[in-house]
């Protein structure tokens, strides 16, 4: 067993691994709820002058690398690696933004736990020996999702009450061995669970199980408890994903009520109508490399877990009649 | 008169259309094939036609009445023609429905664009 | 459910599905079905109006009720165009899709998003990818009966 290989799930990253800067950036109507502040920049509309959304998506995963490379005075081809993942066919926001960091590429796809697989595997890298500086990325779009899992986006149609709303905005790290900043201590990477639900305008449910066993994994494997930490976030289950998570933790013992929330249910304002909450890449992105990295930094944050869950379906995997397989995986981050 | 009924029969045919998004968990595509079809059933034995008389465009806006146009015409053909009349009668009277929704759905494409 | 799952959590497939279900909030379903009735019944209403003036024109009945639908479907594609219709949608729900506007709409709509990838490929290959079951089912259910009235 290699020595920082903890349990079958969990890594305990050794020498230090820091997540050095951010770089955030959201849409307009994230631009309008409660964490506005935390943002490097707001966007004001949903194309930005481009001529389709999928390009729009591009260059917002491509303007918060700028600014998180910017933050540090790296140029575009600095960094060790570059990882990136979205939810569009074959990643192509990633590869596309890929183009403009002349440095080796990996793809990843997670779904909406691209933000964790993506930071999670950079610290190895760098906590390996692998590299000294690693920028990953990942983006959603609404409009993009929307035209590729569910409908035309000017089809009218009605969202039930517990559907959840795809968040528009990207979010870039950059993780090294050098600059002080909060620490990525541990990575829990999850297995692929499925618990034979199909429905598809929330995820949530469907991914619950998934971030609870991920969890599970994590507090076990390290011998922890869940108040270790200052906070617990997942990354989108919207907020009955959030309640069904409760539930199954307590059915193994665990209390969370206090110490935990979802990410999806802390972007937008009630009246802003986002059903159970957002969800998408950007979910995590917003709120993990905005709010918690700036409250972090401060010393307002000092422990922090984040448990990001993917989706692992596809509209034809839907439509065969299969059901929707998740996956979570989780990084804790921690102030020295 | 006329349009009392025309308001209470759309609206209830809308009604139907609410149920099922909200009870089912079928998706818009398969209600409004199903409201086809039903109105295709209704019209092969004529009650669909007694609708449209009773509540005008009541009935005949609802999807539901491409399905009875469709019946209408297969059967009027194949009424003068056998069994061929099935083929060449059916878009006879929903000509004008597919038309122009052809034409208006390529038009707006041309000028407009998604704004999501 | 998967079987780890099951031994993380005690859970059968059908007991956190149940699970799922007490969390789900309900519908507005009176809320819906009036808004439904209402916006649907106004449609019509106004459909019986155009019907009217196209009989006044000289039409009969049976005649008028094709330039009747043209009209609706023309305005479902405009709205659909300035971006409109889906707002409206969202409070009606099957008060405007359930009348020609709603075809119209998923077919404008279609053809709208799929601009970006080419007239050919985009607008014309894609066009009818939400409408077409609706043209296709009502063409299988007339086949069956026309056949049906054919042969008795």
């Amino acid at each position: 067993m290699c020595s920082q290989r903890i349990g079958n799930h969990t890594v305990k990253i050794e020498t230090p691994v820091y997540l050095s800067y951010s770089g955030v950036v959201s849409g307009p109507k994230e631009g309008k709820g409660p964490l506005l502040g935390d943002y490097d920049e707001v966007k004001k509309d949903l194309k930005l002058g481009e001529k389709t959304f999928e390009k729009t998506e591009r260059r917002m995963m491509e303007d918060a690398c700028r600014l998180a490379l910017s933050k540090g005075n790296y140029g575009k081809g600095d960094m060790d690696y570059f990882i990136a993942g979205d939810l569009l066919n074959q990643i192509t926001v990633s590869g596309f933004c890929a183009l403009q960091h002349p440095v080796p590429f990996l793809g990843i796809y997670g779904a909406c736990a691209n933000l964790v697989q993506g930071i999670g595997m950079a610290a190895m890298l760098v906590g390996g020996g692998y590299g000294e500086k690693v920028l990953t990325a990942t983006s959603s779009h609404n409009c993009s999702a929307e035209r590729q899992y569910r409908y035309p986006t000017e089809y009218g149609f009605q969202n039930p009450e517990w559907s959840q709303w795809t968040v528009t905005g990207a979010g870039a790290a950059v993780i090294t061995s050098t600059i002080k900043a909060p620490r990525v201590t541990t990575v829990t990477l999850g297995e692929v669970v499925d618990t034979g639900i199909k429905e598809t305008s929330g995820l949530g449910p469907a991914m619950a199980p998934a971030a609870a066993a991920t969890m599970l994994f994590h507090f076990e494997e390290l011998q922890l408890e869940p108040q270790y930490y200052d906070w617990i976030v997942t990354g989108d289950l919207g907020e009955y994903g959030r309640q069904l998570t409760l539930d199954l933790m307590e059915r193994r013992g665990y209390y969370l009520e206090g110490v935990y929330s979802d990410c999806g249910t802390l972007i937008y304002y009630p009246h802003q109508q986002v059903g159970a909450g957002g969800s998408g890449c950007a979910s995590s992105a917003l709120v993990v490399l905005g709010h918690i990295y700036r409250r972090m930094k401060k010393g307002e944050l000092n422990r922090v877990l984040v448990v990001a869950t993917g989706a692992m379906h596809s509209p034809t995997s839907c439509f065969q009649g299969d059901s929707i397989p998740a996956v979570a995986h989780a990084i804790s981050i921690e102030n020295e | 008169m006329e349009y009392l009924t025309a308001f209470l029969v759309g609206g209830l045919f809308c009604v139907i259309g609410q149920l099922l998004f909200d009870l089912t968990n079928w998706t818009p595509g398969h209600v409004l094939t199903a409201f086809t079809v039903a109105g295709g059933l209704l019209g092969s034995v004529g009650l669909y036609d007694k609708l449209i008389e009773f509540a005008g465009a009541g009935a005949s806006l609802p999807i539901s009445s491409f399905g009875n146009a469709l019946v209408n015409g297969a059967m009027a053909e194949a009424a003068s023609n056998g069994v061929i009349g099935v083929l060449t009668g059916m878009f006879e009277l929903t000509s004008t429905g597919i038309t122009a929704a052809i034409i208006f759905g390529f038009l707006a494409a041309v000028i407009f664009n998604p704004r999501g | 459910m998967s079987r780890n799952l099951k031994e993380k959590f005690n859970l059968s497939s059908g007991e956190y599905k149940q699970m799922v279900q007490q969390k789900k909030p309900r519908p507005p379903l009176a809320k819906n079905l009036v808004t439904a009735f209402l916006s649907g019944g106004i449609i019509c209403l106004i459909g019986q109006l155009v019907l009217n003036f196209f009989m006044g024109l000289g039409f009969t009945a049976q005649e008028a009720s094709n330039p009747t639908v043209a009209f609706f479907i023309f305005l479902g594609a405009l709205l659909t165009g300035l971006g409109i219709f889906d707002k409206i949608a969202r409070y009606t729900g099957a008060g405007t899709a359930i009348p020609v506007t709603g075809f119209a709409n998923s077919i404008t709509s279609a053809a709208l998003e799929f601009k970006k990838e080419g007239f050919v490929t985009g607008v014309g290959s894609k066009m009818f990818m939400l409408a077409g079951s609706v043209i296709v089912f009502g063409v299988m259910t007339a086949l069956v009966i026309g056949l049906i009235s054919a042969i008795i």
